[in-house]
């Protein structure tokens, strides 16, 4: 690991912390502060997209334990996220009960539903659990349109406004600071996850399955607990989404969605906890300035306004598959090399 | 009694497509262990590559079929050499990321092209079916039927008796040792890819001729990734058996649970693939390789 020059490790405290030096300190402090007051300088539009991909960094976050750390790759994703909206947005608008109670209790739902369905990990290895979660997403998404009268079929379900006091979260502003400190915790939480024991064996994992077998790591408990975390994570990411959008629709977490996901997750950088980041802050963003391109290109050529998805599947099958190819470790490895470079700069070595 | 036949017949029929449409993915998975995500979206964007030669050059149909053939083998292999060659020596996991990348860039590139819109091929078969003992079929079906025939023993003996057959066998088994023998990579996974586009395009016609074109029918591919675990990834045999199955499985539930659920039969071969993994998992006529764990 890299640290700037003239650090020196003299304490076991030193060596387990995060953030070292003074102008870490600050920087972290001076990311959070910007962070925190967006909105007061941003449009509502803006702020909804931003807190859109905070929710998409959760639900990354997520994918990241399970692809990234324990090597497992989950074309369900969004299934999982969509377990996680729907059932603390049924919680909350059937049953009544409060979006403090139904949130976690839709997180939980979701990590359950993800282990029956990472249950197969106790019989197979490898890749067949891809198949498993491509079978949990076709499962979920019929599950979710074909029992109108539970789920509200493809109207969806109403999502009722959480509340602290008399804050109320549907408004953008306010859902945007919960968005905001649920992030900073997952993002404190998988960082600390790849420093301690599960987030080894998961990596040990994916490294060399058999190694790890034999050092003795229980392959099915830890693929099992990979699962449940990641699932976990998309359906708090999914009660959150509930939350912004005011209303969920299951076209909302189609195949599709759980491919983009694997997408912000490869372009980010796999195994690496700025990944996510990277990923869907570049990827939605070159996909929103796409969609306004297109869009005031639209006002001469009317025709092109419904090729706007269709665009950016394109657009995004190219970026992957270009990533795959010249950097497959990502915009995080990228990120190190400058990060290296300027901490050397201008001696080079 | 006759609902019954008629529902087993028909779903025989479906079940030969999706055996089409595993083969090809059981081609690639044994030539390079990767499994393929995009084997639906091949079969999508090969039937709207028909669509083009019949009816926006307004060829016949059997020139179109063949031209079909050809452009797909041709777009397999630049498949596999432009993308899928330069991820060798890294983790299956790439190439099989790759796959969902064109999974994702072909659905954007058809509807795109093509349009949201049903297109169909001019009518090629005649409309009605013919009548073996009460049981209607489709000819469309016999078309499906009968290059699902031929595609099966061609395949098999190729795999068994020629050159390029054996050597890509021999790849799939040891890598190493086969290039050493002098087998050239690209050139049996690029074959690979070319008869897997090939064995999709002909399943993607059939289905165009028996339904429509449109860019949704990777779903429908998406479907032959039960039938290829059920009969076992490795074999050929057993992509078409385990397509049959699944075949004949979703229409007994179209016609037996769909009045009660709807749309059952949509998720019916997931549900077997879930048990097939959690039972069988190295699925009817595999290779026990999976050890358990």
């Amino acid at each position: 690991m890299g640290l700037p020059c003239g650090t020196f490790t003299e304490f076991y405290q030193q060596d387990k912390a995060v953030i070292r030096t003074k102008t870490q300190w600050l920087l972290a402090a001076f990311v959070v502060a910007f962070a925190f007051s967006l909105p007061f300088i941003l449009s509502d539009h803006l702020l909804h997209t931003i807190s859109m991909m905070g929710v998409y960094i959760i639900a990354t976050l997520g994918l990241q334990i399970l692809t990234g750390l324990a090597g497992q790759l989950s074309i369900g994703h969004a299934a999982f996220m969509a377990v996680g909206a729907f059932s603390s947005g049924l919680l909350a608008s059937r049953l009544g009960l409060n979006f403090w109670i139904a949130w976690p209790c839709g997180a939980i739902m979701a990590g359950i539903v993800g282990l029956f369905f990472g249950l197969p990990s106790l019989r197979v290895k490898g890749y067949y659990l891809v198949m498993t979660t491509l079978a949990a997403q076709y499962i979920i998404e019929y599950g979710l349109l074909r029992f109108p009268n539970v789920t509200g079929g493809f109207q969806g379900v109403f999502v009722p406004p959480a509340t602290l006091g008399d804050i109320n979260f549907h408004k953008v502003q306010n859902i945007y600071y919960l968005i905001l400190i649920s992030l900073i915790i997952a993002t404190v939480l998988v960082l600390n996850l790849k420093r301690n024991k599960l987030g080894r064996a998961f990596i040990a994992i994916r490294d060399n399955d058999l190694a790890a077998e034999v050092m003795g790591i229980s392959l099915t408990r830890y693929k099992l607990l990979a699962f449940f975390l990641s699932c976990f994570f998309a359906g708090a990411a999914g009660g959150l989404f509930g939350q912004l959008y005011g209303s969920i629709v299951p076209l909302q977490f189609t195949i599709m969605q759980s491919v983009w996901f694997i997408g912000y997750l490869l372009v980010g950088g796999l195994g690496s906890t700025l990944g996510p980041f990277l990923g869907v802050i570049v990827i939605e963003g070159l996909s929103e300035a796409m969609t306004v391109g297109v869009s005031s290109l639209g006002e001469i050529w009317p025709e092109t306004l419904g090729f706007i998805p269709s665009l950016r599947n394109m657009l995004f099958g190219i970026i992957i598959a270009l990533f795959l190819i010249f950097e497959p470790r990502g915009l995080a490895h990228r990120w190190e090399i400058v990060k290296s470079w300027y901490r050397l700069w201008p001696f080079s070595y | 009694m006759e609902f019954v036949v008629q529902l087993v017949v028909n779903g025989l029929m479906l079940g030969i497509v999706y055996g089409l449409i595993a083969l090809g993915f059981v081609l690639i998975y044994k030539s390079s262990g990767v499994l393929n995500l995009a084997q639906g979206s091949l079969v999508m964007i090969t039937a709207y590559f028909c669509y083009f030669f019949a009816v926006q050059v307004e060829l016949p149909f059997y020139l179109a079929f063949f031209f079909t053939l050809l452009l797909s083998m041709g777009v397999g292999w630049l498949l596999q050499n432009i993308f899928l060659r330069p991820l060798i020596g890294q983790p299956i996991l790439s190439s099989m990321m790759m796959t969902l990348a064109f999974y994702i860039f072909l659905n954007g590139a058809a509807s795109l092209i093509w349009g949201y819109r049903l297109l169909s091929y001019p009518p090629v078969f005649p409309v009605e079916a013919v009548s073996i003992g009460g049981v209607t079929i489709r000819y469309a079906y016999l078309f499906g039927c009968g290059i699902a025939t031929i595609l099966f023993f061609a395949l098999t003996f190729f795999y068994k008796y020629h050159k390029f057959g054996l050597a890509m066998r021999a790849m799939a088994d040891d890598e190493q040792a086969a290039l050493s023998l002098g087998v050239k990579a690209e050139t049996s996974h690029g074959l690979a890819w070319a008869l897997a586009t090939m064995v999709a395009a002909t399943a993607g016609m059939t289905l165009g001729t028996i339904q429509s074109v449109h860019y949704t029918l990777d779903a429908l591919g998406m479907k032959a990734i039960p039938a290829a675990v059920l009969g076992g990834l490795e074999s050929i045999l057993g992509s078409i058996v385990g397509g049959i199955i699944i075949g004949i499985a979703e229409n007994l539930s179209a016609g037996y649970i769909d009045r009660y659920l709807w749309g059952f039969r949509d998720i019916f071969p997931y549900l077997i693939l879930m048990l097939v993994i959690m039972i069988r998992p190295f699925g009817l006529f595999g290779e026990k390789r999976i050890e358990r764990i």
